[in-house]
């Protein structure tokens, strides 16, 4: 069974966001993980602004490349430097180490239309 | 998209109840992964792994003129072939090109086992027919729809082969093949394998698949090993530098472009495609299929990915991927024969960016650093 942290928000597409922080990291969750397997590679986002459903970033698993969407409206303002020497953090530690980059978020109420634990659980089935 | 329904192998319950994840390939829905590509990739290196490959298809060719027959339809000089042996052959075009490649076994003095790739079972069926004539005594049986297969691959191959066939049972030498029968049907046992590691596979009727697999699945474990998806499949044969058609070689390119010369018999008096390769060895090849490596930290290079020379895009990636066992994007290229030198530096173009990559010695990987 994977991990759905209950304090986050998921996106349809799999990404993870804590709205309740004004700079939030972002994520894939443990499912995706789970289905992508071995991340080889990460093609980070660039700084700057962006709006919630862009397509910001790639991570490459073996098997695909999968594109990353931003859950959240904002600033990216840092990447994690560590996945370019180790993208596998984020299969080992999807929730923490393996986070993808920060965002600066413009609306907090943005948040709401995301599925809570809950709704991504029924949704991940 | 096509909307023929894709179709399934004797197996595609156990592969569900085994967690697999399913996928289209050539027609057919077969696991693409199990635990992962890595850790199935790895199994296959260090342990042992067990693949459905009921998706190939199975020909009989057999009398008086088979031999002669197989000789003229197919590259490889078929009459080097003793009883018990196999080879590795091609199915040309009259252009030269490759329509398939394929495994010709000889199981005795006038019958021939072939066996072809999923997605050209009928294509390869009916250009064989094609180049029959009425007079020759030459008869064709297609087994695909009837016959099931496993292929068992890695260094504990050999004591998986003892669990199931016993220690008194032959394990069948590199490219020979085995035919045995029992109240079941025919199985035909063969020395090869699509990895580059020790092995067997065998082809039996479709209906005693599963307790086949079930029983070998059992072994496997035991030895420390996983059933092994199509993922896992791609990454060993690409780090072998073995061709897959379809990526690698298309009617469009010959078999001597493909860096394939060693399985064509040119000094055969005739076959199919051979007025062709003669005029462009003559003329030089066009073009080569180079191995390359990524030289720096860089994506996985994929199928169809634009490949740059000299600042130029000259071609397309064939077959890519990120290699397990050598941590680093690996694949194959059609390139200007000039440019086909190894330690030619190249750049794949990957989401708008170049990244650098050399043309490097096949095989990608070799047991043990050898």
């Amino acid at each position: 069974m994977s991990l759905v942290p209950d304090h986050l928000r998921y996106r349809d597409s799999h990404e993870w966001v804590d709205a309740s922080q004004a700079i939030s990291p972002v994520g894939i969750t443990d499912h995706a993980q789970a289905e992508l397997t071995d991340v080889v590679f990460v093609d980070p986002p660039k700084l700057g602004p962006v709006k919630a459903g862009q397509q910001v970033c790639v991570i490459e698993s073996v098997k695909a490349a999968s594109d990353i969407y931003t859950p959240v409206s904002g600033e990216i303002v840092e990447v994690n430097a560590e996945l370019s020497a180790n993208p596998g953090l984020i299969n080992t530690d999807p929730y923490g180490a393996g986070w993808i980059y920060k965002i600066k978020l413009s609306d907090a109420g943005e948040a709401s239309s995301l599925k809570d634990a809950a709704a991504y659980k029924a949704l991940i089935g | 998209m096509s909307d023929t329904p894709l179709l399934r192998t004797p197996l595609f319950e156990n592969h569900v109840a085994l967690g697999a994840k399913m996928v289209p390939f050539a027609g057919w829905e077969m696991p693409v992964q199990y635990s992962g590509i890595v850790p199935e990739h790895q199994a296959v290196r260090k342990a042992v792994g067990v693949f459905d490959i009921s998706h190939m298809g199975q020909f009989i060719v057999s009398g008086d003129d088979a031999l002669a027959f197989l000789n003229r339809s197919l590259t490889n000089d078929v009459s080097k072939l003793e009883i018990g042996q196999g080879q590795y052959s091609l199915m040309l075009n009259d252009a030269g090109g490759v329509i398939d490649d394929l495994i010709l076994y000889r199981t005795s003095q006038l019958e021939y086992f072939v066996v072809v790739n999923a997605s050209m079972i009928d294509v390869d069926w009916a250009h064989l027919r094609s180049l029959l004539s009425s007079e020759e005594d030459v008869h064709m049986a297609n087994l695909s729809d009837a016959t099931a297969g496993l292929a068992v691959q890695g260094p504990k191959s050999r004591a998986v082969f003892e669990k199931i066939f016993g220690s008194e049972a032959v394990f069948p030498p590199h490219n020979s093949i085995f035919v045995s029968a029992d109240d079941a049907g025919f199985m035909w046992l063969c020395g090869t394998g699509y990895t580059g590691e020790d092995g067997f596979e065998f082809f039996s009727p479709a209906s005693n698949a599963s307790a086949w697999f079930d029983k070998i699945v059992a072994a496997v474990r035991e030895e420390g090993g996983v059933p092994c998806g199509l993922g896992a499949r791609d990454t060993l044969r690409l780090e072998m530098g073995y061709p897959l058609n379809g990526n690698d070689l298309s009617p469009a390119k010959t078999p001597l472009e493909a860096g394939l010369g060693f399985f064509v018999a040119m000094e055969k008096e005739a076959f199919t495609g051979k007025a062709a390769l003669t005029s462009q060895k003559k003329a030089g090849l066009p073009s080569k299929l180079a191995a390359f490596k990524m030289t720096g930290t860089a994506p996985p290079p994929r199928p169809h990915y634009p490949v740059a020379y000299n600042g130029e895009i000259v071609g397309e990636v064939a077959s890519g991927t990120q290699s397990p066992s050598l941590s680093a994007g690996i694949g194959m290229v059609y390139l200007p024969t000039e440019a086909a030198k190894i330690g030619t530096a190249i750049e794949i173009e990957i989401r708008g960016r170049r990244f650098p990559a050399e043309i490097v010695k096949k095989p990608f990987y070799r047991k043990d650093g050898v």
